[in-house]
């Protein structure tokens, strides 16, 4: 198998890796894949409730190295987008940024679908806990 | 005959502390040529050129000396006759042509198969096949240590089971089936039993007769020979096993086997066992230190690492084992100056987790977490240090970047995570 270079350098050097208060109102967490599938994303953004940027982004992903640089390039992509911007982005964009192989194509499914679990999971937070400060769990 | 390992895409090259970069430690896929035996077969491709079946010029005689010897030299490593060996391309034709060379030739008497789930594909496949044609197939499970249940066996041997395929070590865990009791077994209800020994052979002692094996399949380049060539070992007494041929043509291989013998790679394998018969004690031990100082360095370092398969019953090479929440292909990249396997799904053709680790009843996860470590005879000490030094590292780093890592530490039970599959 061989690698882009892209790819190569994200798993080498992966931007945005760690994790935000998922606890926050202002923060989204996108959680797909499965152990048993072999890929996990945990994509995280951070949302001002103003302007609706995406003012940070984080992830922790287990998976191939083009899953890592697929999730790695998502948070790269979605800082400094409106959240109705980030839902644009498109798996077949990040497959061609990184020069993705057909096999490794559901890498790039697996990234979109974890940054609209986190912007889902954001507006539901916004919905349901509007006013009212969001409790800890 | 160095490779060039610059033309190898995406290995790291150069030498650290000495140690020249990448390193080979994957030879349970295959294993480099001993010069010893390049040095045999190198006549064999000019000089002596001739073809073994020429029997009536020196061209031929030549040739089929180098044959003989060679022949003798297999023999003696496995404890076998010299008529008792058949030359092949290599294990995967061995195994066709004793499983179905077996199957067509004691139809009569029945049409029962009895495998296990974990044998390579090459004994696998054949057998699916044979289903097609109306035999009827057992896939023995294994247990958690990778072995087969001998009493499992015993309730699958019915009076229509004409034979038994059970590999003698495993090219995933290498661990070592109790081929002595399934032979027994075997013969006591005469059964003929087919062994695929594939990774045993030059590795651990093999005795045909003592060890009740009637068929076996040899390769040539696991033992440190070339590709291309292997054998099969065809029991002539005790019981007497026939099988019927799978390539007809002139005859070659009293019958068994048409086609021109190729000669230097006869003569490679030849030299391949003369070696292990001498070398093979004191070189296991060396492998088996070997692979236990890889084994403690890495999981003296890390937690929640898992050996897959029996450390008792097991190739003195060999070392599989699972980095929990790091999935395998990902740790292969940042190891890019070692050449090992992975079990994931994400380096297989099939984009399937490893079935030989499914089959241990290995969780799908940690499946697709597994390395195989393959110890030859030409990796040293420093090579296993810096392996283990590098792998430990990497797997350090990959956590880091688990969401599973992370959601263990916090104490949550992934199994009752409910996953948001793709």
């Amino acid at each position: 198998m061989a690698y882009s270079d892209k790819v190569i350098d994200h798993y080498n050097n992966p931007r945005n890796v760690g994790s935000l208060d998922k606890n926050s109102a202002e923060v989204g967490t996108g959680l797909v894949g499965a152990p048993e599938c072999g890929d996990v994303m945990k994509l995280q953004i951070k949302v001002n409730p103003q302007t609706n940027v995406i003012e940070d982004a984080k992830f922790k992903t287990f998976g191939c190295g083009s899953a890592i640089a697929s999730s790695s390039l998502a948070t790269e992509w979605v800082k400094g987008k409106t959240v109705d911007e980030a839902l644009a982005i498109k798996n077949t964009e990040i497959v061609k940024e990184l020069s993705l192989p057909p096999v490794k194509i559901h890498c790039s499914v697996l990234a979109e679908d974890a940054i609209r679990a986190a912007i889902h999971d954001w507006k539901k937070k916004q919905d349901t806990a509007k006013p009212v400060a969001v409790e800890a769990k | 005959m160095s490779t060039d390992v610059k033309s190898i895409p995406q290995m790291e090259h150069g030498s650290a502390n000495g140690i020249k970069l990448p390193i080979y430690m994957d030879n349970h896929a295959t294993t480099p040529m001993d010069p010893r035996v390049l040095e045999e077969m190198l006549p064999f491709f000019m000089e002596k050129f001739g073809n073994a079946a020429s029997r009536n010029h020196a061209f031929g005689w030549a040739a089929e000396e180098g044959v003989e010897t060679a022949r003798e030299r297999i023999a003696k490593l496995v404890g076998a006759t010299t008529k008792e060996i058949i030359f092949t391309s290599g294990a995967t034709e061995s195994d066709n042509l004793a499983i179905k060379g077996v199957a067509e030739m004691y139809k009569e008497k029945g049409n029962h198969i009895i495998t296990a789930v974990t044998e390579h594909k090459a004994v696998l496949d054949t057998c699916k096949r044979l289903e097609k044609y109306g035999y009827r197939v057992t896939y023995l499970p294994v247990q958690k240590d990778g072995l087969i249940d001998l009493d499992d066996l015993k309730r699958a041997m019915d009076d229509k089971t004409i034979l038994v395929t059970i590999m003698y070590a495993n090219n995933e865990i290498g661990v070592l089936q109790p081929v002595t009791e399934i032979g027994k077994l075997c013969h006591e209800r005469g059964v003929i039993f087919h062994s695929d020994a594939t990774q045993a052979v030059g590795k651990v002692p093999v005795d045909v007769v003592k060890q009740n094996i009637d068929v076996m399949s040899i390769s040539a380049h696991k033992m440190y020979g070339p590709k291309g060539v292997g054998a099969l070992y065809v029991r002539r007494k005790n019981p007497r096993v026939q099988i019927s041929a799978i390539i007809d043509g002139g005859g070659h291989e009293r019958g068994m086997r048409s086609g021109t013998l190729n000669v230097p790679g006869i003569v490679g394998l030849g030299k391949a066992c003369a070696i292990a018969t001498e070398e093979m004690a004191k070189e296991s031990c060396t492998l088996a230190g070997l692979r236990n100082r890889l084994r403690d360095n890495i999981m003296g370092r890390l937690d929640e690492v898992y050996i897959n398969g029996s450390m008792e019953h097991r190739l003195p090479g060999n070392l599989n084992i699972s980095f929990a929440y790091v999935e395998g292909e990902s740790l292969l990249m940042g190891i890019n100056d070692v050449a090992v396997s992975s079990g994931s799904a994400c380096t297989s053709a099939t984009l399937e987790p490893s079935y030989v680790l499914k089959a241990l009843g290995t969780g799908d996860d940690l499946a697709h977490s597994s390395i195989r470590f393959g110890i030859g005879r030409f990796n040293t000490q420093a090579e296993v240090d810096y392996v283990a030094d590098r792998v430990v590292e990497t797997v350090t780093r990959l956590r880091e970047l688990s969401p599973l890592y992370e959601m263990a530490k916090e104490g949550i039970d992934l199994k009752s995570v409910k996953w948001a599959a793709e």
